[in-house]
């Protein structure tokens, strides 16, 4: 589903290049649970922005579905995040003003979807996160694990085949980290490509692949090495230190 | 996405500040309020004034001695035209078929006394028709006497008002009075009667012409009032006055007005008045333009990790565009509307204080107020919306930390 080939990413801070992404060559196939891991400056957050169409590479091919999405225009693009793919932030990006069902009915108000379809999908999504009796409350009533969940909602309202996640539990206690990973692995087992970056070995271990980064570079792609939760765990090649 | 949609969008937004907003739309509702008040003010004049002159009388004809053309000066006020004569008033009073009655008018400002009382106050010199001429009604006593124009009788007509200043508590029929070196009796006062033709007719004294065109040392008259018989008289009756004098003084050196001409040059004259005042007005409007672009940069700038997340969402660039300059817009159509409320409030309020200025804001100022608040959000609006389309998404986010 996911093919980066040679990709780079170079800003310019203070009039000297950062080479944020060296010749990145990554495949993900859908379905797929990946974890992005690596220490603050190797690139982690760059690449999730460009798997997410939010920036683009200075070098390199993206294919998403076999279509050169480095190519488009703003507006293409803007399509592409609109059904093909959900963000989780780390900071929940939650609107306010807006009560959650408000904030999850956001991606379908821009897609001009119908008030009628929009409300019972809201719902229903809502219901996936365990929110629906906190509807009508705006984020600074909900708690961070609800905002979050709150957020996931909003991300998977238009049913995309990719789910991004920036450090989705970074914000939140165990107790609700834990909720929020179990409703992820659930939308992955439901056939949701699963792309999250982390730092936090527990959130890694529940993936069915991690990559490595530092400085820019992939360094190891490898499964994860750690023992995973009593009940979970999904994909292929997962080793535990219990099975050998 | 809907225009419901926007709108929704647009006004939990603009709810989400409402001191802002407030503030915001105050601005606005004080330009167009202060286009309604004026020009509603502008207006008043304007039918008050055609209004005065309406009361001129269809029927009348002005004639003022020299041709603007000529003198290239108001009629009357420079150059050098022959003298309008008494004989030119009774050649015309002779000859012209389409004249109900004339009356000739000389002018000047006399020091009236009555014992130890004395002022200056406005002579004119007439006939009797005057009194039908000028629609004037008497109170007491009668007006001039009739008779062959050159005749100047020692009598004089008061005004109410000059009547009442001059013998207080007196009957003042009867009495002599000193008009400069002159002594004359008063045989009249006349009734209430206003400004009329740009003369106060409550505070004048009225003596036979003959008599005032001495007093004033004058050889020609002022004016000469012509009435025809019917409003369909009046055109021929202006072509033969011209063609007549014409004749007689050898050139066309008189102008000869009508109510018609009077009231167009007026109206003219005092709804270019109201444009300019619409004007002035209206840069208050642009003030208020330039303070909205300012809160909605302010806006766009709080907001960066909302339109970072929105463009995150599948926002396109022009419905993100469309967000922001419709907030603009039914910012300011919002302080429009209040504008144009409290104005005809406003206005209302100063019909009753002063009935006699017929203020009203006509239709074209309202609209044209109601318009330009709206062009005034989306042009002063554009600058922020497009800003918000250009924010980069990553660093947008990457800012906000909500």
């Amino acid at each position: 589903m996911i093919e980066l080939t040679g990709i780079s990413r170079t800003f310019q801070v203070g009039g000297r290049p950062v080479y944020a992404l060296r010749d990145i060559d990554l495949h993900i196939a859908a379905g797929e649970h990946v974890a992005i891991m690596g220490p603050s400056g190797s690139g982690k957050s760059t690449l999730l922005n460009i798997l997410g169409c939010l920036d683009r590479p200075t070098a390199g091919t993206y294919r998403l579905d076999g279509r050169r999405v480095s190519d488009l225009g703003e507006t293409e693009l803007s399509q592409v995040r609109r059904h093909t793919i959900g963000f989780v932030f780390q900071f929940f990006h939650l609107i306010p003003r807006l009560t959650a069902a408000a904030n999850v009915e956001l991606p379908m108000v821009f897609a001009g979807i119908a008030p009628r379809e929009r409300r019972a999908r809201t719902a229903a999504a809502l219901e996936a996160v365990g929110l629906a009796d906190r509807a009508g409350h705006r984020p600074d009533q909900l708690s961070g694990g609800e905002r979050q969940r709150a957020a996931m909602a909003r991300a998977t309202v238009m049913a995309p085949r990719l789910l991004l996640a920036d450090e989705p539990t970074g914000n939140l206690d165990s107790a609700s980290g834990r909720q929020v990973l179990e409703v992820l692995q659930r939308m992955n087992a439901a056939g949701l490509t699963l792309v999250v970056i982390t730092h936090d070995p527990e959130v890694a271990g529940r993936a069915g692949r991690v990559v490595a980064l530092r400085d820019g570079r992939i360094v190891a792609a490898a499964e994860p090495r750690f023992p995973l939760p009593p009940g979970g765990g999904r994909g292929e090649g997962v080793r535990s230190e219990r099975e050998t | 996405m809907s225009p419901t949609d926007i709108l929704r969008f647009t006004f939990t937004a603009l709810a989400g500040h409402r001191l802002r907003t407030g503030l915001s739309l105050l601005g606005v509702a004080i330009g167009v309020a202060a286009v309604v008040v004026l020009t509603a003010l502008g207006e008043g004049a304007r039918t008050y004034v055609t209004d005065q002159f309406a009361t001129l009388g269809t029927n009348l004809l002005v004639v003022i001695p020299g041709k603007t053309e000529t003198t290239g000066a108001t009629p009357g006020w420079g150059g050098v035209p022959h003298d309008l004569t008494l004989d030119d008033a009774r050649a015309m009073q002779r000859t012209l078929p389409a004249l109900d009655r004339l009356a000739p008018l000389s002018m000047g400002n006399e020091t009236v006394a009555y014992h130890d009382r004395s002022r200056q106050i406005p002579v004119i010199g007439s006939t009797s028709d005057m009194l039908t001429v000028r629609d004037l009604h008497m109170a007491a006593g009668q007006f001039l006497p009739a008779g062959p124009m050159d005749r100047g009788e020692p009598v004089a007509v008061l005004g109410r008002t000059t009547a009442r200043e001059l013998f207080p508590g007196i009957n003042p029929l009867g009495e002599i009075l000193r008009i400069g070196r002159w002594r004359m009796r008063v045989i009249g006062v006349l009734g209430a009667r206003g400004v009329h033709l740009g003369m106060d007719m409550d505070d004048i004294v009225i003596v036979p012409v003959a008599t005032g065109m001495q007093m004033f040392n004058r050889t020609s008259l002022y004016r000469i009032l012509l009435k025809g018989r019917t409003q369909a008289d009046i055109d021929r009756l202006k072509r033969d006055a011209i063609a007549l004098l014409a004749d007689r003084h050898r050139e066309e050196d008189v102008t000869v007005i009508t109510q018609e001409s009077v009231i167009a040059t007026f109206s003219e004259i005092l709804r270019a008045l109201t444009l300019g005042l619409a004007g002035i007005a209206s840069i208050s409007l642009l003030v208020a333009g330039v303070g909205i672009m300012n809160v909605m940069l302010v806006s766009v700038s709080e907001r960066t990790g909302e339109i970072g997340l929105l463009k995150a969402v599948g926002a396109k660039p022009a419905q993100i565009l469309a967000c922001f300059l419709a907030e603009a817009a039914v910012l300011t159509t919002a302080g429009g509307l209040l504008g144009l409320a409290t104005g005809w409030a406003a206005v209302a309020a100063l019909v009753r204080l002063y009935p006699a200025l017929p203020a009203r804001s006509p239709m074209w100022a309202v609209a044209a107020a109601l318009a330009v608040s709206v062009a005034v959000g989306l042009v002063f609006g554009l600058l922020p919306a497009r800003r918000a389309t250009r924010l980069d998404p990553v660093a947008a986010l990457a800012r906000s930390k909500v």
